[in-house]
């Protein structure tokens, strides 16, 4: 009898057992599933712009600026690859992208600092909300505002100027909110240590946690930058774009995904136009890869 | 109780009727009067949540950190309000200790024993430097493991060296006391016992004042002890006297683990 009833047991447990082993290969299969259709955009994405692109991208295309039409079309109709590059582009978004950091990255780290000190205050909880707007505000709205209050009322015209302010906007909230997470990870104990040693305040931010942070304000400025590194809208409506290349803040200024943009508009240069985004697919994935890195090697 | 009121002659600290309140109202210590007596190792311990670290954070105003929090009461340093004192002046008096090791971890070895001074903006000649870095952390008996590794960055020591590192950074500053938070409570026996060690050898030339929630600790190292019970001194007095015969009820259920 008793030899049965274990028997049965064994049995209902071993029904159970195959329920859940099915129950549970179907929902791995479906984990699968799903990520490969997760991934297979950017797979799809970085295939079609390497195998279209990589006939432009030669050394020219690093040190010319951008041919014009005519130089386009002759070359097209002798099978040639187009003549030139993207250095107006190039120069342009280093320009600009420097200028919009140089104004971003100190007053976003000290708007980051009083929001991780002040954090519960009314005011700062203001600030904050604001910040979080900020982020939502449509790129293009942005750069209306920049051609109204820089375009028109400071340089006169379209301008570098125009296009960093516009970017600097946006990196703004990108570069405050990392800043007080980076902030909060810092254990409160090296901040009392500092305090217990008579420390001024001051020296605490500048010597200790600014320091002792560092990985994480770094990541958040690289990421803030591949951010807007890509930003087209509010550029048409400061930078403009120009053919030479310019380090005038006050003259228009080109930027790559400008270019892209010029490129689709001339059916004489359409091959630039994958190689250029193959360009600034590489920096956005490389200063997303160098976040990362520096994430896992941190260790605080 | 007569311990409590007893004017003490060569009193290091001399607390009196403090009260520290977090938020109005809300008192994490109710008036506590006491004096520290010099060169000796004070312990202060209680129950979790009896107010031992927010008297011990008052003794060096670290409570200034937090606006919320109100100090009332007056503490003297030899004789002197602290609050009187620049902070500067008071923490270079008074060093304190964390129940975590907390070393400065983008400085090396040297630079944390040090930090005191480098922070502060005080120069010191080469000669000075190494000679304050090589008497500190003989102080604390880690100068022969790390003399050779002082430019690597602090936190690769061992929990119980970083503690030590910790208490080096403290003595550099020659204090006359020094507060140690439950210095031992995050690390492993070998190390507790070190540290335990060290502070009765440091006891000859600093006064200690230790919080602990570790009764064996306070009664292994301790001469004076403190029991805290709901933010009230319930009783203060020699440890072994307190440990043998405890004159308050409520000292007695706790030294017998009535309640913890």
């Amino acid at each position: 009898m008793e030899s049965i009833l274990i028997a049965k047991k064994e049995i209902t447990n071993f029904f159970k057992w195959d329920v859940r082993f099915i129950k549970d290969k179907i929902f791995t299969g479906f984990i699968i599933l799903f990520s490969l259709i997760t991934i297979s955009p950017i797979v799809l994405i970085i295939s079609k712009l390497i195998s279209m692109g990589y006939k432009q991208l030669n050394f020219s295309f690093f040190i010319e600026t951008a041919p014009n039409t005519y130089q386009a079309m002759l070359a097209k109709e002798a099978g040639n690859i187009i003549p030139g590059g993207i250095l107006n582009g190039i120069t342009g978004t280093i320009f600009m992208v420097f200028l919009a950091s140089l104004m971003a990255i100190p007053i976003g780290i000290l708007i980051g600092i009083f929001l991780y000190e002040n954090g519960t205050k009314r005011y700062a909880k203001i600030v904050k909300d604001i910040t979080d707007i900020l982020q939502g505000v449509p790129s293009i709205v942005l750069g209306l505002i920049s051609y109204f209050w820089v375009v028109k009322y400071i340089t006169n015209g379209f301008s570098a100027l125009a296009g960093s302010f516009a970017l600097f906007i946006m990196m703004l909230p990108l570069i405050i909110r990392s800043t007080e997470e980076t902030f909060k990870m810092i254990p409160v104990s090296i901040k009392e240590a500092g305090f217990a040693l008579g420390v001024p305040y001051h020296k605490i931010i500048f010597r200790i946690l600014i320091p002792s942070g560092l990985s994480g304000l770094i990541t958040g400025i690289l990421l803030s930058i591949s951010r807007v590194i890509g930003e087209t809208a509010p550029l048409m409506l400061t930078a403009l774009g120009s053919m030479a290349v310019n380090l005038d803040i006050e003259k228009p200024t080109s930027a790559i995904p400008l270019l892209i943009w010029e490129f689709y508009n001339d059916p004489n240069m359409v091959d630039l136009i994958w190689a250029s985004s193959l360009l600034l697919m590489i920096l956005v994935l490389g200063l997303n890869l160098i976040s990362k890195m520096i994430i896992s090697k941190r260790n605080l | 109780m007569s311990e409590i009121n007893v004017q003490i002659k060569d009193a290091v600290l001399e607390i009196k009727n403090v009260s520290v309140a977090y938020n109005k109202g809300i008192y994490a210590v109710t008036n506590v009067s006491a004096a520290i007596r010099r060169n000796k190792v004070t312990a202060i311990m209680g129950p979790s949540g009896c107010g031992k670290s927010t008297l011990l954070r008052a003794l060096n105003r670290m409570h200034d950190l937090y606006p919320n929090i109100i100090t009332e009461g007056q503490i003297l340093l030899n004789e002197v309000d602290i609050t009187k004192m620049s902070t500067i002046m008071l923490r270079r008096k008074i060093g304190m200790v964390f129940q975590r090791p907390n070393p400065f971890p983008t400085m090396s070895i040297a630079d944390n024993v040090i930090a005191g001074y480098k922070l502060n903006g005080i120069s010191l000649h080469k000669s000075e430097k190494e000679e304050i870095i090589e008497k500190s952390l003989r102080d604390v008996a880690l100068w022969k493991e790390v003399k050779d590794s002082l430019s690597q960055k602090g936190t690769f020591l061992s929990g119980g060296q970083q503690q030590r590192l910790c208490i080096a950074r403290a003595l550099a500053f020659q204090p006359e006391v020094i507060l140690l938070d439950e210095p031992t409570s995050a690390l492993d026996p070998i190390s507790t016992k070190k540290i335990e060690e060290l502070l009765t050898e440091l006891k000859e030339k600093y006064s200690i004042i230790l919080v602990t929630h570790n009764m064996s600790q306070a009664a292994r190292i301790s001469d004076y002890s403190m029991f805290m019970y709901l933010g009230e001194l319930v009783e203060y007095g020699k440890t072994k006297e307190m440990f043998i015969n405890p004159k308050d009820q409520r000292t007695d259920e706790y030294l017998t683990g009535k309640f913890s």
